[in-house]
């Protein structure tokens, strides 16, 4: 749906440049824990104001995918590439280049913040880090984005656990955007949300998208979440990438079995469950 | 259906969250025993130096020495409200010290794990098992008495009692996911811990430094008694209970009864207060979790 103006935005973005570079690229990311390989060769990109969808069932890998990229897990191999440099080190300084350019959304947005300080002073905090300003530019900032998220400044003087899930989402989303980042990293963003709030939350993230030409690597098991959210997508299993393209493509007509297996595994009025155990069936022939 | 009964719900309502009737009493006490020791200059009746054989071992209740005076005739009041300062005093320095000792070794152990934990939790399991006073006594034994050795000593035997408080909450409260968020915004490890965690340690911090203070107090008093801590003229009450023995054989109890009541009720009040803060922080834990 949003397709369209999502890619022109990130035209717009990059207009100037010779050739339009990814703003972020995977090569090769393998993980191991112990003999568990829990991400085994995956390689993506991303273009500036894409949105691209990381689909599988429970254990396939995504959300360690997804703390590579952050930073928050060191891949056994391989790189991931921000803005065109590879991200290497844990220095100080490769840390808080990392950080300005890439921001990560938790599930659970009650934990990710400190429940001792106020909404509005835990988004001032990375902001002071990696915008340093005056602290009524940091305030009226921190305002401005409250309202750009659909959150009063009311909302901002709260402690997070006087907030619903969705607002502590919309703070978290506020508090990550501070940071002014090119990619914003979602691991089950809106799982942990009643359908009503996700269907908000997902509204806010595409205008956010269209608004700022950010990118979004928006890991989710939802694929009706990630059809709506995302331009292209991945699907993972054990690890690897089984199928690859435009969401749209991949969920009307999957080529993978996998991919055939998750579609047929959504209960629907449709819901043939014979066919859910013969497409397993036919995936474990692979 | 079931019937509530509103007088009976709010009472039970309030049961769960009401402090129990002593710790006021506690706290007043120690407010005042702080008070005592502070204004000791202006509220005290005598100086507590003050001899007159003429006065010496006098009951509680003689007219200007309220609490009588001890074996050389100076004023056990007096004496028992300046002893207040030295015995607060000294258990503070401790507390102060092996708070920061034990802040700096739970965080560090906390938060570095491995082999630096390995190390930092089984050397304060060694402290840890050695007795507080004697160790304090073999310090005293090679730096001869006075204050300063036996409060150092005890600090570092109180390390452990800290530490270990602070390194498993500083262990539950980083493994929260807001930690990892702060990570991914780019701060740094020492921002993390000192902005982050140890507020959220120091409630425990408090109460656990509360009940060594108290075990500190003992302590002190013990090796003032045993004539390896304060020297004369100074006194605390340890000091005073030590010089009250001849007339406690003489059956003239009072000189020392008195210091050995504010020993007790202090420790018997910081004692309350500690358990209360610990329980108080205990709950809040849980409500938020
Ligand atoms: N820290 C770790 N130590 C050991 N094994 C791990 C660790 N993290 C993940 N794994 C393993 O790696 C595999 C992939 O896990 P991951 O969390 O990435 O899956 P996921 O696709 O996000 O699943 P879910 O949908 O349940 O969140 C799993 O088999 C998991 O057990
Ligand atoms: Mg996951």
């Amino acid at each position: 749906m949003s397709t369209g103006d999502a890619m022109s935005t990130g035209d717009a973005m990059s207009t100037g440049d010779a050739v339009k570079a990814p703003v972020l690229s995977a090569t090769s990311l393998v993980k191991r824990f112990g003999h568990v390989t829990a991400v085994d060769d995956v390689s993506f990109e991303l273009m500036p104001g894409a949105s691209l969808g990381i689909v599988g069932e429970s254990g396939s890998g995504k959300t360690t995918t997804a703390r590579i990229l952050a930073g928050l897990e060191q891949p056994t191999s391989g790189t991931v590439t921000l803005d065109g440099r590879a991200v290497e080190g844990h220095s100080r300084r490769a840390r808080l280049r990392q950080a300005r350019r890439l921001q990560m959304i938790f599930q659970d947005p009650y934990g990710s913040f400190d429940p001792r300080q106020t909404i509005a002073q835990s988004i001032a905090e990375p902001m002071r880090l990696h915008a340093p300003g005056s602290r009524k530019e940091h305030r009226a900032r921190v305002d401005e984005l409250l309202d750009q998220v659909g959150l009063s400044s009311r909302a901002g003087q709260s402690l997070p656990r006087d907030l619903s899930g969705g607002q502590r989402q919309r703070a978290a989303i506020a508090r990550a955007l501070g940071v002014a980042p090119r990619v914003l990293v979602l691991d089950e963003a809106v799982a942990a949300l009643d359908v009503s709030i996700q269907a908000q939350i997902l509204t806010l993230l595409d205008d956010l998208r269209r608004d700022t030409g950010i990118s979004y690597v928006f890991v989710s098991h939802d694929l009706a979440v990630v059809r709506y959210i995302t331009d292209t997508a991945i699907v993972m299993r054990h690890g690897r990438i089984v199928e690859r393209g435009e969401t749209e493509q991949i969920l009307r007509s999957p080529r993978h079995p996998y991919t055939r297996l998750l579609l047929d595994s959504i209960p629907s009025p449709g819901w043939d469950l014979d066919r859910v155990a013969r497409d397993r069936r036919a995936l474990d022939l692979l | 259906m079931t019937l509530t009964i509103p007088a009976l719900r709010a009472r039970s309502a309030r049961r769960g969250r009401r402090r129990p009737l002593i710790v006021p009493f506690a706290a007043g006490f120690l407010l005042l025993v702080a008070v005592a020791g502070l204004l000791a200059p202006v509220l005290a009746p005598h100086s507590p130096d003050a001899t007159s054989l003429l006065d010496s071992l006098l009951p509680p209740g003689t007219e200007g020495h309220w609490l009588g005076t001890d074996s050389t005739g100076r004023d056990v009041l007096s004496r028992v409200m300046y002893g207040a300062r030295l015995s607060l005093l000294a258990p503070l320095g401790v507390v102060l010290l092996s708070g920061v000792l034990g802040i700096a070794l739970g965080l560090l152990a906390a938060r570095a794990g491995g082999w630096a934990d390995a190390v930092v939790s089984r050397g304060m399991d060694i402290v840890f098992a050695f007795p507080s006073l004697l160790l304090a006594m073999l310090v005293v034994a090679v730096s001869g008495p006075g204050l300063t050795a036996p409060i150092c000593a005890l600090a570092v035997s109180y390390t452990p009692f800290v530490g270990r408080v602070v390194r498993s909450v500083a262990i539950q409260e980083g493994a929260r996911p807001y930690m990892e968020s702060y990570r991914v915004m780019g701060f740094g490890e020492l921002w993390v811990t000192l902005r982050h965690l140890l507020p959220n340690v120091m409630p425990v911090l408090i109460a656990q430094s509360t009940l060594a203070f108290g075990y500190a107090l003992v302590d002190l008093a013990a090796l003032s008694y045993l004539g390896l801590g304060v020297r004369p003229p100074d006194a605390d009450w340890g000091s005073m209970i030590s010089q009250a023995r001849s007339a406690i054989l003489q059956g003239e109890p009072w000189s020392g009864l008195l210091p050995g009541l504010a020993v007790l009720l202090t420790v018997v009040s910081v004692n309350v207060l500690g358990e209360h803060l610990g329980g108080s922080i205990g709950r809040k834990q849980s409500e938020g979790a």
